[in-house]
């Protein structure tokens, strides 16, 4: 893979260099400096705490090599000084992953219509639409996980239609209030690449399929589906990826009962005071982080579709 | 001959493709331009005359080789430092600039005062016929209107040499006529030597003192329109600048038997083409050149169809089945055979010409 | 005769598909409807934001006058301007270095870039919080303005990257041909031709930092609360229209400066 892509680059590289004007690389060196200062070192010392011991007293770190944070993750010490098997964090893990693959999901069933419904609009329509959907993208995600809040209240709108309805309703507070909270925020990110692939497709394919006998939903499978995969795969890396980390949806919809890996990792550095476990917690993120961008990259690789994860 | 002016030494450049190959763009180009000059580069695209052109500008570096300036060596001078100028095919105006911002641009690099730039680009703009237009911005232009700013651009620095990369060609053809007249007379009145690369025959023969036909990175034949038309050095030549017909003959004592079995004598060969007395040889036949005669001519055959042009009318003769012939004669005067009718061709006077292949 | 066009058989839009159009403007509303009711009951004259009792401003006026609020704004202005403004000239300075840096350089720089896209905000809130703690740099202002640049910059180089790899080599060469060595080429053509992006990418990350939330939380200490950690405390403690009314004003602010960058961004064709 990366053979062909040395190939490929050279000769857009060569012209590229070949542009007057040009500045020099060193241009780029007060950002890197910064950059390896402001990201990398920190990242570096969550990987280095996280094999040290907590302090003794406050907050902070002792200087003992330990795996003990890692050793939390699975087991307990109890006061009488027996061990025993620790299964809280292997459930908040398991539902970090099961919370967003089932946001993943629910997002792109959602996206696939609108993305293709945006994308067949006349063109002024379509603007709107892109601008639409793109500004909640950028708005303060506090703001809009509060507003979804006070929506999905047991005494807000939606309760109040159950309500009438004579029908229970309570989901604030519970696992379904944090999924619902993460697919509200993340279907921009979903929308998004799945229409910017499907504004490229060539509608004559889909009416050359209707013209060869096929029905509708077989064009959607079978010719519309195909040609905007690259953009499926895109919207649910980035949906997923940012879900495993996301903290503000359980911590508000979900009760703050740290059901997801990011509370526990607050809590580390509020109340519970461990950070040697919260950078644990940290690592392992990271980890699950650069294995699902691997696995994307691999899945883009095979299939040659290309693939933008920024 | 006057001495050269711009020299251009044994210039070699040659590209890497992205399947690994090495592509020649020039293979050892030597030219001489004389000062005050309006010479020209034709060729099919990727013959290496856009490269050479860059080249003179300084946008691209030869891997060896040498040019000369009015005696100064100036391959290594950074081209913002050269004495030439360049107008770009896609006329390359700064989008941000005005069209007195642009042609001042040059100027202000030259670091001259502001009342001599606004008075040269007030000039330029006069040259090129767009006074009035200093405010407007170069994207509420027309094609046309780019042109002549980009030219003006150029000129106003008062190069000496302009480089004019194919130019015209995004313009419809009777702005391109008119610019050709424009450009003529503009190279004439400033006296700067301009070397214009086109890919347009008809382009090149109307506007060029000198043409150099290039094919594959090399210089074919370098010289007059009139003699590169009339006397082409190959095929290649022959068959790029208008049109010609190229018949497969076999030399003999008497002539040329020519496809069909007709004869072309000697006597109808141009004095400066050499016939050995055997072996396979190309004869060049150019369309106007035919005339329709009542014996045998060199060529027999069947009018397949004839077109009225106008002024002419262009008929095509089948001569085998694998040969046909292109015959351009006059609309008027002589009668115009019918589409299936016998005839008999020849070159007028001593009009065919041999040809390398 | 409106009978006989109903009985005649429609011809169907073989663009659109089942149900595509209902679900769109479900998600549409689904989108939108949040933020519809927190700027509603921001107008609500009660103390509930759940039960309404009649339209006023009076929550405005409340919100505005919050000392708490002002200090937060002030504090969360102020990183937000210095930070946009650093990392607005570090991803210049970026955009322009990396076109000519070495593949491996590249390859390198564009990952650390990258990085505050990818990687989980919390995770580098908490990494930057141990950090700052181990070399001693107080939490606060000078702290939050240095993390808010470093994931401002990706956000500000968004823009640039886009526009920089659209232009065209042309007006580069005619500079270059008329008399302009590299440092006039880049005074005189790159960022005059750059700047709409660059203004574009500022008002990104100018939105990024005014909103951020998470990085704020974990640094900004005591003294420096922001305005979106202040208005979390505030959704935490005690929930009145006020928190509708400042969360609106923020929103109305956001929402100029996004179609600032919209605009400037779409002007350039």
């Amino acid at each position: 893979m990366t053979a062909i892509n040395v190939a490929t680059e050279s000769p857009a590289l060569q012209n590229e260099q070949m542009r007057p004007g040009q500045t020099s690389p060193r241009l780029a060196l007060p950002t890197v400096l910064f950059l390896v200062a402001t990201i990398a070192v920190p990242i570096a010392i969550t990987f280095v705490y996280s094999f040290l011991s907590t302090a003794d007293i406050g907050t902070g770190v002792k200087w003992d090599f330990t795996l003990s944070a890692y050793r939390h993750l699975f087991v307990q010490d109890k006061l009488d000084g027996t061990t025993a098997f620790d299964t809280r964090y292997v459930k908040v893990i398991w539902n970090s992953f099961v919370y967003s693959a089932i946001t993943t999901v629910v997002t792109l069933i959602l996206s696939l219509p609108i993305a293709m419904w945006i994308a067949t609009r006349a063109e002024s329509a379509r603007n709107f639409l892109v601008a639409a959907v793109t500004l909640p993208f950028w708005i303060s995600i506090l703001i809009r996980t509060y507003g979804l809040r006070q929506l999905i209240d047991d005494n807000g709108p939606v309760g109040g239609v159950f309500h009438r309805l004579g029908l229970d309703y309570h989901i604030i507070y519970t696992p379904t209030a944090t999924v619902i909270g993460l697919i509200y925020v993340f279907l921009p990110f979903m929308i998004l690449p799945i229409y910017a692939s499907a504004e490229r497709f060539d509608f004559s394919l889909a009416e050359a399929g209707y013209d060869l006998g096929a029905k509708r939903m077989t064009v959607f499978r079978k010719i519309v589906l195909p040609s905007i995969r690259p953009g499926i795969i895109s919207g649910i890396a980035l949906v997923f990826i940012p879900a495993l980390g996301s903290f503000l949806q359980s911590d508000m919809l979900g009760g703050g009962k740290a059901n997801m890996i990011a509370n526990v990792i607050a809590n580390q550095f509020g109340q519970s005071r461990n950070w040697p476990f919260g950078c644990a917690l940290s690592v392992l993120l990271i980890g699950l982080t650069v294995l699902f961008v691997q696995i994307i990259r691999g899945i883009s690789a095979r299939s040659g579709d290309q693939v933008n994860l920024v | 001959m006057t001495s050269s002016y711009l020299a251009i030494s044994n210039i070699k450049k040659s590209f890497n493709t992205p399947e690994g190959g090495t592509v020649h763009a020039l293979d050892d180009v030597t030219l001489d331009i004389q000062s005050g000059e309006f010479f020209v580069m034709l060729g099919p695209s990727g013959c290496g005359k856009t490269t050479l052109l860059r080249s003179i500008a300084g946008l691209e570096y030869p891997d060896s080789g040498v040019i000369t300036l009015d005696g100064q060596r100036i391959d290594d001078i950074p081209a913002y430092n050269r004495p030439v100028n360049t107008v770009f095919q896609s006329y390359a105006l700064f989008p941000h600039m005005t069209v007195a911002q642009n042609i001042a641009f040059g100027l202000e690099m030259e670091k001259l005062d502001k009342a001599e730039i606004t008075s040269r680009v007030g000039l330029a703009l006069e040259q090129v016929k767009l006074a009035g237009y200093e405010k407007r911005k170069s994207s509420q232009l027309s094609g046309g209107q780019a042109q002549r700013v980009a030219l003006a651009r150029a000129l106003a620095k008062k190069p000496k040499v302009l480089l004019l990369d194919e130019p015209l060609s995004a313009l419809d053809l009777k702005l391109r006529r008119g610019m050709q007249i424009e450009l003529k007379r503009l190279q004439q009145e400033t006296g700067i030597t301009f070397v214009f690369v086109t890919h347009d025959q008809e382009e090149a023969m109307s506007m060029g003192d000198r043409i150099a036909v290039f094919n594959s990175g090399k210089v074919v034949q370098l010289d007059t329109p009139r003699e590169i038309y009339r006397r082409p050095v190959n095929s290649f030549v022959a068959d790029f600048i208008g049109e010609t017909n190229l018949l497969d003959g076999v030399a003999g004592t008497d002539g040329i038997t020519l496809p069909g079995g007709g004869m072309l004598l000697r006597s109808q060969v141009a004095e400066d083409c050499a016939i050995p007395d055997s072996g396979a040889i190309t004869v060049a036949i150019r369309p106007e050149d035919f005339e329709i005669t009542d014996t045998h001519g060199a060529i027999t055959g069947t009018v397949r169809d004839s077109i009225f042009t106008g002024d002419t009318v262009r008929i095509h003769v089948t001569v085998t089945p694998e040969v046909e012939v292109a015959v351009s004669l006059p609309s008027y005067g002589a009668r115009i055979p019918d589409r299936g009718e016998k005839v008999s061709l020849s070159p007028s006077g001593n009009s065919a010409r041999t040809v390398a292949s | 005769m409106t009978t006989a066009t109903t009985k005649r058989r429609r011809l169907v839009n073989l663009r659109n598909f089942p149900t595509f159009t209902a679900t769109s403007w479900a998600v549409l509303i689904f989108l939108y409807l949040p933020l519809v009711y927190v700027i509603g009951y921001s107008f609500n004259s009660g103390r509930m934001v759940m039960i309404w009792e009649g339209f006023s401003l009076h929550w405005y006026t409340v919100a505005i006058q919050d000392i708490n609020i002002q200090r937060a704004l002030t504090n969360s202005l102020k990183i937000a301007v210095v930070a946009t403004t650093l990392s607005t000239v570090l991803a210049v300075l970026a955009s322009l270095g990396l076109v000519r840096m070495a593949r491996n350089g590249k390859r390198i720089a564009w990952a650390l870039i990258g990085i505050p896209l990818i990687i989980p905000e919390i995770v580098l809130a908490i990494g930057t919080l141990a950090f700052f703690m181990a070399v001693k740099i107080p939490l606060g202002i000078f702290g939050l303005i240095l993390a808010h640049t470093a994931f401002c910059i990706p956000f500000a180089l968004l823009p640039i990257r886009a526009r920089l790899s659209q232009l065209d080599a042309a007006p580069f060469e005619a500079a270059y041909d008329l008399g302009a060595n590299d440092r006039e080429i880049l005074r005189r053509i790159t960022l005059p031709l750059l700047s709409p992006a660059i203004v574009s990418g500022a008002l990104l990350a100018f939105a990024i930092s005014i909103d951020d939330f998470i990085t704020s939380f974990f640094i900004a200490g005591p003294g420096a609360t922001t305005l979106p950690v202040y208005i979390f405390g505030m959704i935490r403690s005690n929930v009145t229209p006020e928190v509708n009314a400042i969360s609106t004003l923020l929103l109305l602010f956001s929402g100029i400066v996004l179609i600032s960058s919209y605009v400037l961004n779409r002007v350039r064709r």
